[in-house]
């Protein structure tokens, strides 16, 4: 039962990565490039949906859909200012602004809400499960994280395959140049997917954050750090792949929390990682393509 | 004949870098035996020396190999311990200066373990995956090192990796490292002229090694893997090479970096710092271990001498850090800059200019010619 | 016994024959060339020759050595030099440097020579820049040798990447499209390079080209590849006049 318990605590912690790790890939996928700053856009989303919903005592629905806003524009504002004039260079300079702004983006959060921990309170109104007469108790948190995810990736995969946009979106991936002369706004489908990128990280960030309480500046870092290599574990641009990377990061970080050590459990996650990427370099279900001689 | 002009001109730009860390050198001792040196200075000193040596190392594998590593802070912190750990302990038994040369080439052999012990599979990967692995193994030291217990008493030393208690140490023990707590009590050494002497060992080696037959192979490397491997490089072996070597160095800059504090813990070594590294080599321009040296210097005081601001000092690096970024790289800024210059420079310049991009656009026509009549042939996609 | 013989190569990637039942024979200071339409899996035998491709089957011996599946380094070191069909040189290098690392196994010296800059060091270096300055002198490049290969207009890009695979000293050279992408006059000229090379170093090259003035121009024994299988063999005016090869290019009715 105590597994169970760890297994479904690790199921959640790792639907919260997947959301992250979504975002990652969709723009990794088609604008090319390594958004180190995506992190710190769920550290803005929790601050809103903290000003909107802890403070000023909105709806939660509508604080969330608040913090998407405000996350989809802020998205959108960072890849226009600071990717977009960088396109076609080499991707080290686009990671460094990247980089820049992740400083920037938590900088200035710690100009302007402190650098002291808020404490967050759960956006999530219902009652958790207790089945097997109490000795499995599942918080509401986990069940709306879980539900939550697992919609979200099929309405994305939904998207990509079936919708115009979404084709539009594969397009440019395999081939931005082409994508352009058959007519397809480039710059406005990178737009498309950091904004949706974005607001799903706000989603995430809210429902982090109902389950670890504690809002900082650097809040976003290390679960964006995670996430990452949650894409990369699952093969980075594939859709279902981060997903599973996430679920299954998050369940080796808790499991190895419970029975091995809690302060070697990131060592142990990072340790996987290396391992799978040795056996299968492009990641689980990550696509094989060989270079041309 | 070309060849000379070409050797004169390489020695020259080194011998000028050479003379630009003489140079930092003696004007840091005019200035402190003037009595100008003020304390936040000087206690900046070696952490630059430090950096500096970390700006040029990691240059080797981002400039020079043209790997993307975001673990250069590993070596480093993989250094600083096993040299620190040596000097608290046998180093204390020993005179001070043996001490130290043991400790700095002991940082240094354990960096470049750990470096093969990190690259001999990992070297495998390149780009962003290579990226992420470093970016994890570093993580993972941190950690290890994070959990690590080590104790003597009059029964032996005793290791554990989970606390302080399992170590079961008899009363007259004695704890060496303290996890999270690191290894405390160091005797403090910190001497800029030894900070400036290794820089100047770190520059002669990795020049030197840049400017040979192994220097050439890491860089052909980095330009075109199939081509150096079609003219007979074991990639493999450069590879290594160049990031063990690096890894050496950071150690090296680890143990000095170490000695300048009294306590020495593993949390400061995060990827952080790796980025901050990272940061200085791209802002001094990759494979242009002056610039890197520059940016290393500015990088590590700037930050310092906006204290003043004190909060916004690290949103204001962030913002010079994308702006500089973008005035660096962005194409339609570096293009208007030459516009820029061409206009100051006068007409001679700008017809000069005129005809290579001239040039230029027919290169790209007649490769693009070239790789559309050709580029369908026999490219097989393995698709798995 | 010839320099290079080829018995039933042959290789798929997946279910894809790319090439099969693939013969050669190569004697020392001749000419070659390898034809074929597009897609006919001419670079694809290229790739096997030098190691970059694992042949499924078959068989390759350089001078009476077993060098099938070798790797590309071992093969180059062997005595196997190429150019690529999309110019692959090393562009951030000098001209001189592009050649020096050609010469990468055949001038010699381990990394604490390079490090202490002793004699060995300069020595072998100075055996190297006079070496490759003589190599660059005959493509006429030596007046370049300080400019970074991508500065060089694309003509000299193709003759550094023949002067580079020279460097490492082959027995056996291969060229892929050497022409590829240039004028009629850049054509010629280079026609009387590719022969002044097989004079001069005495060794044998074997190339693939779609400029049939070019090929038929220079190589005294042609082999002609269609769905990665040969169809003809022999000198120029045998296979110019083979009817299967007339029908793989012109497009025949007999399929």
């Amino acid at each position: 039962m105590q597994f169970l318990t760890y297994l479904v605590r690790g199921i959640s912690l790792g639907s919260v990565y997947a959301l992250i790790a979504l975002g990652y890939t969709m723009v990794y996928g088609i604008a090319k490039m390594l958004n180190f700053a995506h992190g710190d856009v769920i550290m803005v989303g929790g601050y809103v949906v903290f000003f909107a919903f802890c403070k000023n005592g909105f709806n939660p629905w509508i604080s969330v859909l608040i913090a998407m806003g405000a996350c989809m524009l802020l998205g959108i504002t960072i890849e226009r200012v600071a990717y977009k004039p960088l396109r076609g260079t080499p991707s080290l300079a686009v990671l460094i602004t990247a980089i820049g702004v992740s400083y920037f983006l938590q900088n200035g959060a710690m100009l302007l809400w402190k650098s002291d921990p808020k404490s967050f309170s759960s956006i999530v109104g219902i009652n958790g499960l207790n089945l097997f007469g109490g000795k499995l108790q599942i918080s509401a948190e986990t069940i709306v994280t879980i539900i939550t995810s697992i919609v979200i990736m099929i309405v994305l995969m939904w998207f990509v395959k079936k919708t115009k946009p979404g084709h539009a979106m594969q397009a440019v991936s395999e081939d931005r140049g082409a994508a352009q002369l058959m007519g397809i706004n480039v710059n406005g489908i990178i737009s498309l997917t950091f904004a949706i990128g974005s607001a799903l990280a706000a989603i995430a960030g809210a429902l982090l954050l109902s389950s670890y309480p504690t809002l900082m500046p650097t809040t976003g870092a290390m679960p964006g750090i995670k996430a990452f290599t949650a894409a990369v574990f699952g093969g980075i641009g594939s859709i279902p792949g981060a997903f599973l990377g996430g679920i299954l990061l998050g369940i080796i970080e808790n499991l190895s929390k419970a029975y091995i050590s809690t302060q070697l459990s990131d060592a142990i996650v990072f340790l996987v990682l290396i391992v799978i990427l040795l056996v299968r370099p492009t990641g689980l279900l990550g696509k094989k393509t060989t270079v041309k001689v | 004949m070309a060849n000379n002009k070409k050797m004169k001109k390489t020695t020259r730009s080194n011998l000028l870098m050479f003379g630009f860390v003489i140079v930092f050198w003696a004007v840091i001792q005019v200035v402190s035996l003037t009595g100008h040196m003020t304390s936040k200075l000087n206690g900046l000193l070696i952490p630059v020396c430090a950096y500096i040596i970390m700006a040029i190392s990691l240059n080797l594998v981002v400039g020079f190999l043209g790997e993307l590593s975001l673990g250069h802070a590993a070596f480093m912190s993989a250094g600083a311990f096993a040299g620190i750990f040596f000097y608290t302990t046998v180093g204390a038994t020993l005179p001070k200066a043996a001490a130290l040369v043991i400790s700095f080439i002991l940082g240094g052999a354990a960096a470049g373990l750990f470096g093969i012990l990190v690259g001999v599979p990992v070297l495998r990967l390149s780009g962003d995956y290579l990226a992420i692995v470093t970016l994890a193994s570093g993580e993972i030291l941190k950690n290890v090192l994070s959990a690590l217990y080590i104790g003597k008493d009059s029964t032996g030393i005793h290791f554990s990796l989970k606390d302080q208690f399992s170590l079961g140490l008899k009363p007259d023990g004695k704890m060496l490292i303290k996890g999270a707590m690191g290894i405390p009590g160091i005797q403090k050494f910190s001497n800029f002229t030894v900070g400036v002497i290794l820089i100047l060992i770190t520059l002669a080696f990795i020049v030197n090694l840049k400017n040979s037959r192994a220097g050439r192979a890491i860089t052909a490397i980095r330009d075109d893997e199939i081509a150096a491997r079609a003219t007979g490089l074991n990639l493999t072996h450069y590879k290594l090479l160049a990031f063990v070597s690096a890894a050496v160095f950071a150690g090296i800059a680890g143990v000095l970096y170490a000695l300048n504090y009294s306590t020495l813990v593993a949390d400061k070594f995060d990827y952080n710092l790796s980025i901050n590294v990272l940061v200085m080599v791209v802002l001094g321009g990759m494979g242009n271990i002056f610039g890197g040296m520059i940016a290393a210097i500015l990088l590590t005081i700037l930050p310092e001498m906006l204290r003043g601001f004190s909060q916004y000092r690290m949103f204001i690096y962030s913002i010079v850090l994308i702006v500089m970024m973008l005035f660096n790289q962005a194409p339609a800024l570096v293009a208007w800059r030459q516009r820029l210059v061409s206009k100051v420079k006068g007409e001679d310049r700008k017809a000069e200019e005129k005809v290579e991009t001239a040039d230029a656009s027919y290169f790209e026509e007649m490769k693009s010619k070239s790789n559309e009549k050709t580029g369908n042939e026999e490219s097989v996609k393995e698709e798995k | 016994m010839a320099l290079l013989e080829v018995t039933n190569l042959g290789i798929s990637f997946g279910g894809l024959q790319a090439v099969a039942g693939f013969d050669m024979t190569i004697e020392k200071g001749h000419l070659y060339g390898l034809i074929g339409p597009n897609g006919a899996g001419k670079t694809t035998a290229f790739n096997m020759l030098t190691g970059m491709y694992a042949p499924s089957e078959g068989n390759i011996r350089l001078d009476g050595v077993d060098i099938t599946g070798k790797s590309p380094e071992f093969i180059c070191k062997s005595g196997v030099a190429r150019t690529f069909q999309n110019i692959r040189l090393f562009k951030a290098m000098t001209v001189l440097d592009n050649v020096k690392v050609g010469m990468h196994n055949r001038v010699e010296y381990n990394v604490w020579h390079g490090i202490f800059r002793d004699r060995v060091f300069r020595e072998k270096e100075h055996d190297m820049n006079k070496k490759a300055m003589n190599l660059l002198k005959v493509f006429g490049l030596d007046e370049r040798a300080e400019y970074a290969a991508s500065q060089l207009p694309y003509g000299e890009q193709r003759k550094l990447e023949i002067c580079r695979a020279l460097a490492s000293d082959p027995k056996l050279l291969l060229l892929d499209e050497p022409a590829a992408g240039m004028n009629p006059n850049e054509t010629q000229e280079l026609m009387e390079t590719v022969r002044k090379v097989r004079d001069d170093f005495g060794i044998a090259i074997l190339l693939i080209e779609h400029d049939m003035k070019f090929v038929m121009g220079i190589c005294e024994d042609i082999t002609v590849l269609e769905y990665g299988r040969i169809i003809a063999h022999g000198d120029a005016e045998t296979v110019s006049n083979d009817p299967r090869v007339i029908a793989a290019y012109l497009g025949g009715d007999d399929d």
